[in-house]
């Protein structure tokens, strides 16, 4: 009997997550894995917080586990909240942010496309080039068109904000565009705070429609508080803005799948309107959300030791990148390099937009056993003390003959 | 026009019409009436009608808080150890099928999200093939396909007549459907009528849907929680299997572990060779990622290791059957009442002949309202009742509920 999946092809590997799977099948002693952004510890090792573990201690083998409200966990999405908007916002108070609980932020993006499908089905959203490679395929999914927007340039390593802001004035008045709030993937260059601001103005010129991607608030520059700038500045430009937050880097609960998925209204009516539209997009995607990540996160938001804790933890991990930034980039100059690695440096978050081609790469990964993505991206959260200078090392060889 | 940033871009968006099945519980919590009896979602309640965490899952948990695991990212297709538990668990661990690498697994978010996934599959790999799902059917079922644009029309199922099945009208709708349609049936215990082909009955189905070159595609809840027995439970879906067919499966682990919020399940398809299931869960892992990315690790690491472990499958396998048999003994206190309360001479016998969760007691709309404006008891419009939720303290309370409804109501 013939089958019925003759046409299906073999899907290509995801160009990120695909990269640790051919990490963990190397059998080299000396390999390193820069690809996926998942942050180590300076053994390499992945962390658990230990706000999380004492969470975990708390709420272990005790708890129902009746469904969750499609909109999810309430506390959760409440901590969450202030997180973005602020400890004391006006618009938690004012009740105006519609919120609901989403697979991390990939889940947020997603049931915001399909949102914006069904209620904007002319609109289109304007993606900064590059971006995380998922973005992509969740607008496509969901059948929102796409446009583009330039964003890094090569030249500089640096950000392109002259013809970013071209291309916002150009876009016809009230396009979507998706934006990072911070730490910006892959490229790890982010505007400055008056680049802010004369976006925000250039947007309410326009009659954009901004939505932010904040997957790195805190991991950022170890202030939860300065990582949220951009967002506090369209806030207080009176842009109603949607946000997808995650929790996967910054409390390190990756698998858990946990974030939240927010949109501004004018007042407390066209909230639960969008609310209750938001719940039924998730009630035909999954029903309701896991439960295990927001018990974690509302039992450590919601106790003043925990957050406590948490802040402090989170601190340690961005000083950390940023210790190992310097580090490389010291290793590089001192190695003799010739060209300029002060971009490292300069980029913030956890990756590094390293400038490599993707012949250098792949030499990288075939000669050295250094794994990344092909776009020249480096996960510092990676590199180590016992690795920056081999890493150093590859890089400088693969790049003196540039 | 400019569009200043003072008037909202979601302006013109009504409100979403509650959901016809969770709305229920939020109706319930929010009545005030002592009597009140939540017979809506189909959640597991003891007989104090108290939530019941299984002490599997306890022990389970406390055994990974103790292992201290990591929180990394699962792989795109979820957790290897629980794919191939689930697997085995549906086809037996000795089935060809598996000792073929024939099977594509990928965990997906409880049943719903695999249902979407396989959807999705459906959408991309056969554009204008239609599902048909069965009349009734679980109301998320429609909506999960319309979201994912896959076309679905409808199969006869429940015959109000005998509140039993409509089998001459099933094969013969099942019969008249395009060649290479999708058939969506239920493995066991039928939501929302709880009314179950018989052994013959599904070869019989099989035989029309082999003759039409149909694919089967099976939603499985309630594998364990219908008669009590795991292998029992999945006998519908392994007859199938054994004809050398190909399947589409999702399972969830809601019920029958008592997981509901950790959303755990399974996509799986039966392919008729190794190579086209390699290729197929390739492009399932495709469609998750633009969803979710990869799926929650919580409950996929409870399942593995209540099934990988002897002690506590066989714990499991115990607690799932006190968990049927209460359902059981409910019944028959239920039907009991009925017969000795009402003295119209109708036949009730219905309730002990369907199986599962849910009971579809006949009601329509109208009745099912006055069960709850006049009893509060909170039930489904489409008279579906939960007896998961029923306790046999209340069953005589419920009897004079319906039988009021049912007589006094048209």
């Amino acid at each position: 009997m013939s089958s019925w999946w003759r046409s299906v092809e073999p899907a290509p590997k995801d160009p990120i997550l695909g990269v640790t799977e051919a990490f963990l099948a190397d059998p080299s002693p000396d390999k390193v894995n820069v690809g996926v952004g998942a942050y180590r510890d300076d053994n390499g090792k992945p962390v658990v917080l230990e706000c999380v573990r004492e969470a975990e201690r708390r709420i272990a083998g005790n708890l129902k586990m009746e469904y969750l409200p499609m909109g999810g966990s309430v506390n959760m999405v409440q901590e969450t909240l202030k997180l973005a908007y602020g400890e004391n916002s006006e618009f938690i108070k004012d009740k105006r942010i519609a919120a609901v609980q989403s697979l991390s932020g990939t889940g947020a993006c997603r049931l915001f496309a399909d949102f914006q499908k069904r209620f904007r089905p002319d609109s289109q959203i304007y993606i900064p080039v590059p971006t995380w490679a998922n973005h992509h395929n969740i607008w496509r999914d969901a059948q929102v068109p796409q446009r583009s927007y330039h964003y890094y340039l090569p030249e500089t390593r640096g950000l392109d904000f002259a013809a970013l802001m071209d291309d916002v004035k150009n876009a016809p008045d009230g396009s979507f565009f998706l934006l990072h709030a911070c730490a910006h993937n892959p490229t790890g260059v982010d505007p400055t705070e008056v680049q802010w601001r004369e976006i925000s103005y250039q947007f309410k010129v326009k009659g954009h429609f901004a939505f932010f991607d904040m997957a790195y608030q805190g991991f950022a520059s170890g202030d939860p508080e300065r990582d949220a700038k951009s967002i506090r500045i369209f806030l207080n430009d009176g842009h109603f803005i949607g946000i997808s937050q995650s929790y996967a880097k910054n409390m390190g609960l990756y698998g858990q799948r946990v974030g939240c998925l927010s949109v501004l209204c004018e007042d407390e009516k066209q909230a639960v309107a969008v609310k209750s539209q938001l719940q039924q997009l998730a009630r035909r995607m999954y029903s309701n959300p896991p439960l295990h990540g927001a018990l974690i996160v509302s039992t450590i938001l919601g106790d003043p030791d925990l957050k406590k804790l948490w802040l402090k933890e989170v601190k340690v991990m961005a000083d950390r990148i940023i210790g190992m930034r310097t580090a490389l980039r010291e290793s590089l100059e001192k190695r003799g390099s010739t060209l300029s690695w002060r971009h490292i440096t300069d980029q913030i978050g956890m990756f590094c937009y390293s400038g490599l081609t993707p012949e250098q790469v792949d030499r990288l990964t075939n000669e050295y056993h250094i794994y990344m993505t092909r776009n020249g991206r480096i996960s510092m959260a990676g590199v180590t003390t016992g690795n920056v200078g081999y890493l150093a090392n590859a890089i400088h060889e693969v790049t003196k003959s540039a | 026009m400019t569009v200043g940033v003072n008037v909202s871009r979601f302006e013109g968006i009504a409100m979403a019409p509650p959901d016809p099945i969770l709305g229920v519980s939020e109706a319930f919590r929010a009545d005030t009436n002592e009597k009140k009896l939540n017979l809506g979602v189909g959640a597991y309640r003891t007989e104090e009608l108290q939530p019941y965490v299984l002490k599997v899952v306890k022990k389970a948990e406390n055994l990974m808080l103790e292992r201290g695991e990591n929180k990394e990212y699962l792989p795109i297709e979820g957790l290897a150890a629980f794919n191939k538990a689930t697997a085995e668990l549906l086809l037996g661990a000795d089935n060809p099928v598996m000792k073929e690498g024939r099977i594509a697994t990928v965990q997906g978010l409880s049943g719903t999200g695999s249902l979407r996934l396989a959807s999705a599959l459906i959408e991309r790999y056969f554009p204008g093939a239609k599902v048909l799902i069965s009349s009734p059917t679980w109301g998320n079922h429609k909506n999960i396909f319309n979201d994912a644009r896959v076309p679905w029309s409808e199969y006869r199922y429940y015959d109000p007549k005998t509140v039993g099945l409509d089998f001459e009208g099933m094969v013969a709708d099942i019969k008249a459907a395009p060649e290479g349609s999708f058939i969506l049936l239920h493995g066991c215990a039928h939501n929302p009528t709880g009314i179950d082909p018989t052994p013959e009955q599904w070869e019989k189905i099989a035989d029309v849907i082999q003759e039409k070159n149909h694919i089967p595609f099976f939603d499985v809840a309630y594998q364990g929680f219908a008669s009590g027995s795991l292998d029992q439970d999945a006998a519908s879906v392994r007859l199938f299997a054994a004809r050398g067919m190909e399947i589409l499966v999702a399972q969830s682990y809601s019920k029958n572990l008592g997981l509901y919020a950790e959303r755990i399940g399974a996509i799986n398809v039966v392919c008729s060779s190794a190579d086209a299931a390699a290729r197929v869960k390739s492009q399932l892992k495709r469609l998750a990622r633009p969803m979710y990315s990869n799926p929650p690790v919580h409950g996929a690491r409870i399942v593995a290791n209540v099934v990988g472990d002897p002690a506590l499958f066989g714990e499991w396998k115990a607690e799932m059957e006190l968990m049927a048999g209460r359902i059981k003994n409910v019944r028959q206190k239920l039907y009991d009442s009925l017969m000795a309360k009402d003295k119209s001479g109708k036949d009730w016998s219905f309730i002990l002949k369907q199986i599962g969760m849910f009971s579809f007691t006949g009601l329509n709309k109208a009745q099912s309202e006055n069960m709850t404006n006049k009893w509060h008891v909170y039930m489904t419009k489409d008279g579906r009742i939960s007896l998961a939720g029923l306790s046999l303290a209340k069953c005589e309370y419920l009897a004079d509920a319906i039988i009021d409804s049912y007589h006094n109501v048209s």
